[in-house]
C-alpha cells in the first residue's frame, strides 16, 4: 500500500485456544457462552471485529474532502475521514502523546485534529504537524511513532467503506463474493446507483450482537415478534395484505428463500412473493404520512411513469446481512455495534435519493418526503419489539444449567436445503440454516490465530 | 374526493409540500422575545393544557389523548437537535393523523412486546412560554418536560423540550403540531416505545 513504510505487528493477544470451540458451536446448537462470556467478547473485539473486514461508514457521509465521522471499530474509537487529498483512512482516535481522544465531534470538516489535553497537533492524514515547545524534547517529535495509529487497510465496495486490520484478509471484493449481487440490485434500483446516508433512528438494548446478527434472516419470528406491526399495517382491510402480512399462513410454501452466501454473510429474499410489476413494492407499502396525495398527485402529472416512480419510495423487501455488522434491507443500512458482552447498538441509517441522471425532475421532493416517512415504520412500530425480545434472550441466558441456543430449525430434513453451484446454500424463509452457517465462520475466526497490524504514515 | 375518503384518519392527503414548508417555516424562528404573551391567564389556560395532556398520557388515557390533536395534525420527533428537514432526512418520530392512530393501536393490540408490560410513566412540564402568531387563533408554546419512566426493572429519565402549534377551535384549543426535542435524539436510546 502506498503511502505507508511500516507496519506494526501487535504482539499476539489474548488467546482463544484456552476454549473449546467445537463444544461451543455445535451442528445444530450453540453454547449460552457465547452470548454472554465476557472474555469471548473481549476476544471478538480483536478476532471478528479487527480479522476480519467491518462495515465503518458510508461514502456519502465522507462525500468531500476533509470531511470526518467518528465511529468505532469493535471498541475502537476511530475518526473515518477523507484526507486533504481525498483518500479515506480510517485513524485511530487517540492521542499518541497521553492517549486521549482526539476528536469528540460526531462529524464534521476538519484538516488538524488539535489534542485538547496538550495540544499536539495532527493533520487529517494522520501525521504529527506540531507540538508545543517542542524544544523539551530529545527525541525527535517528526519521529513517525509520533504519527496517528491507523487501520491499514481500507477498502470500499459501491459507497459502503470497509476497514480491517488484518493484512492477510483477503481483498474486500472476494470476502464480499455472492453478496455481491444482491447488494448491486438494492443499489440499481435506485438512481444512478446511488443512495445518499440521511440521518437514522438509532437504538440501544441490553444484549449481545450476535442476537441482533442471529435475528437479521430470521423469517420465523416475523408472525409472532411483528404481531402489533402486522396487526397495525392492516388494521384497515379485510383480507392482510399490507407489509409483511404474506408471512401469515404458510411462509416456507412462499417463493421467498434465506440464502448462506458464505464468509458468514446471509440474505433473505422477499422478491419473489411479489408481483413482478412496475408500482408492485408501493403497493405492499404499509400507510404511511402523505401517500394518497403524492400517488394522487403523481399518477396525475407523471401518468404512467407514475408507479416507478412510487417504487422509489417503497421498501425493498430484502434482508441483505454482511458479517458481521451490517444489513440493508428496506431501504435502510443497519448497523449493529457491540458495546459490551450484553449491550448493543443497533443504528438504522436512512438513505435517500438523487436525481443523478436528471429524469426525476419536480418529483424528486416528493419522492424523498414518501422515502422519509416509509422508513421511519419499522424502526418505530418493529424494531423495538423485536429488541425486546433480544433483551430477554439476554436474561433466559443468565439460566446457567440451561446451556442451549437451537438454531436447528429445517436442520436434517432432506430436500429442505439446497446447495447451489455457486457455493451458496438456500432454503426456505423460516430456515434456520444461515444461522448455522455463519456462525461456523465465526467459530473458525474465534479458534484461528489473528495477528492485527496497524500502520503510521512514515 | 369524497368526505368519506378525505377522513385523515384514514387517508392521508394533508402531508403534501406546503405542509411541510409551513410546518418548517412555523417551527424556524418563532421563540422571539417580542412575541412573548405576558397575559397570566392564558398562560395558566395553556399550561393546564399541557398538564392535562401529560396526564391523559400517564393514565394510558390514549383515545383521550387522540381528541386533544386537530384532525390533520403531526406528531414529530426530530432526529436533530436542530429539526433538521423531514422531507429530506428520517426523524425519530413523524406521524400524521393516521399513523399516531396506529401508534396507539399499536400499542392496544397486547403484542407489542415492547411495552408488554408496559411502562410506568410520570410526566413534568415547566417552563411553559406562551408566543403570538400573525394568526389570533394560533399560538406557539415551548415547555420542558421530564418523564420518569419505569419499565423493566429501570427507572429512566426521558428529557428535552416540545414546541406546539396550537389552534383554536370551536371547542377550545387543540394541538395542530407537537414537536418533541429529546436531548439525545441523535443517540441510541433504549426502547423508545413509549408515547411523548
Ligand atoms: S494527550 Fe494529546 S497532547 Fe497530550
Ligand atoms: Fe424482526
Amino acid at each position: 500500500m502506498s503511502g505507508f513504510e511500516t507496519r506494526e505487528a501487535q504482539k499476539p493477544g489474548r488467546t482463544t485456544s484456552a476454549y473449546d470451540w467445537d463444544f461451543l458451536v455445535q451442528d445444530d446448537r450453540v453454547h449460552r457462552s457465547i452470548y454472554a462470556d465476557p472474555e469471548i467478547f473481549a476476544a471478538e473485539m480483536t478476532h471478528i471485529f479487527g480479522k476480519t473486514w467491518v462495515y465503518i461508514a458510508h461514502e456519502s457521509e465522507v462525500a468531500k474532502p476533509n470531511d470526518f465521522v467518528t465511529r468505532k471499530l469493535g471498541l475502537r474509537p476511530v475518526i473515518v475521514v477523507r484526507d486533504s487529498d481525498g483518500r479515506l483512512r480510517v485513524l485511530y482516535n487517540r492521542c499518541t502523546h497521553r492517549g486521549t481522544t482526539l476528536c469528540r465531534q460526531e462529524r464534521g470538516s476538519a484538516r488538524n485534529f488539535q489534542c485538547p489535553y496538550h495540544g499536539w497537533n495532527f493533520g487529517n492524514n494522520g501525521k504529527l504537524r506540531g507540538v508545543p515547545w517542542p524544544d523539551g524534547y530529545t527525541q525527535d517529535i517528526r519521529d513517525e511513532r509520533f504519527n496517528l495509529a491507523q487501520v491499514p487497510r481500507v477498502q470500499s465496495y459501491r459507497g459502503f467503506i470497509f476497514a480491517t486490520l488484518n493484512m492477510d484478509a483477503p481483498d474486500l471484493l472476494n470476502w464480499l463474493g455472492p453478496i455481491t449481487r444482491p447488494i448491486d440490485e438494492w443499489l440499481d434500483r435506485n438512481p444512478g446507483g446511488k443512495i445518499v446516508v440521511c440521518e437514522a433512528n438509532r437504538f440501544k438494548y441490553k444484549g449481545n450482537w450476535k442476537l441482533a446478527y442471529d435475528n437479521s434472516s430470521d423469517g420465523y419470528h416475523v408472525i409472532y415478534s411483528h404481531r402489533s406491526l402486522i396487526e397495525t399495517e392492516n388494521r384497515m382491510t379485510a383480507e392482510p395484505n399490507k407489509g409483511m402480512a404474506y408471512y401469515k399462513n404458510s411462509p416456507d410454501s412462499l417463493a421467498m428463500y434465506v440464502q448462506y452466501m458464505g464468509n458468514g454473510h446471509h440474505f433473505k429474499d422477499k422478491r419473489p412473493n411479489l408481483q413482478p410489476r412496475q408500482g408492485g413494492l408501493w403497493a405492499l407499502e404499509s400507510l404511511h404520512p402523505g401517500m394518497e396525495y403524492y400517488e394522487s398527485e403523481f399518477r396525475s402529472r407523471y401518468g404512467e411513469r407514475a408507479d416507478s416512480l412510487l417504487d422509489l419510495a417503497g421498501s425493498e423487501p430484502v434482508n441483505i446481512n454482511i458479517f458481521p455488522n451490517l444489513s440493508l434491507l428496506g431501504n435502510h443500512i443497519q448497523v449493529f455495534e457491540p458495546v459490551s458482552v450484553n449491550e448493543t447498538n443497533a443504528v438504522w441509517y436512512g438513505t435517500r435519493i438523487e436525481d443523478v441522471n436528471g429524469d426525476i425532475g419536480d418529483a424528486l421532493e416528493g419522492i424523498n418526503a414518501l422515502r422519509m416517512r416509509t422508513q421511519e415504520g419499522f424502526p418505530n412500530f418493529g424494531e423495538v419489539d423485536d429488541l425486546a425480545n433480544f433483551e430477554q434472550i439476554q436474561r433466559g441466558l443468565d439460566c446457567l444449567e440451561d446451556e442451549w441456543i437451537y438454531m436447528n430449525r429445517g436442520y436434517g430434513l432432506p430436500d429442505r436445503i439446497k446447495h447451489n453451484a455457486d457455493g451458496t446454500i438456500s432454503g426456505p424463509a423460516t430456515d434456520e440454516v444461515f444461522m448455522r452457517e455463519y456462525i461456523k465462520e465465526w467459530k473458525r475466526l474465534m479458534s484461528g490465530p489473528a495477528h492485527l497490524t496497524i500502520q503510521r504514515e512514515p | 374526493m369524497s368526505a368519506q375518503i378525505k377522513d385523515p384518519s384514514r387517508s392521508s392527503y394533508y402531508v403534501d409540500g406546503d405542509f411541510y414548508r409551513t410546518l418548517i417555516e412555523r417551527f424556524g424562528d418563532w421563540q422571539d422575545d417580542e412575541r412573548i404573551v405576558n397575559d397570566h391567564i392564558a398562560r395558566d389556560m395553556f399550561r393546564s393544557l399541557l398538564e392535562r395532556e401529560a396526564r391523559l398520557l400517564d393514565q394510558h388515557r390514549y383515545e383521550d389523548w387522540l381528541r386533544m390533536f386537530t384532525p390533520e395534525c403531526v406528531y414529530w420527533a426530530p432526529g436533530r437537535p436542530d429539526g433538521g428537514d423531514p422531507r429530506t432526512e428520517i426523524a425519530v418520530i413523524f406521524d400524521d393523523r393516521r399513523r399516531l392512530e396506529d401508534r396507539v393501536f399499536r400499542l392496544r393490540t397486547g403484542y407489542a412486546w415492547s411495552q408488554a408490560p408496559r411502562s410506568r410513566t410520570v410526566r413534568l412540564v415547566t417552563n411553559v412560554e406562551v408566543f403570538s402568531t400573525a394568526d389570533a387563533n394560533r399560538r406557539m408554546v415551548r415547555a420542558n418536560f421530564l418523564i420518569s419512566e419505569f419499565w423493566d426493572d429501570e427507572t429512566r429519565r426521558l428529557s428535552g423540550w416540545c414546541g406546539y402549534n396550537l389552534q383554536h377551535a370551536v371547542d377550545g384549543w387543540l394541538i395542530q403540531a407537537k414537536q418533541i426535542n429529546l436531548i439525545d435524539c441523535d443517540q441510541c436510546i433504549r426502547n423508545p416505545s413509549i408515547l411523548l
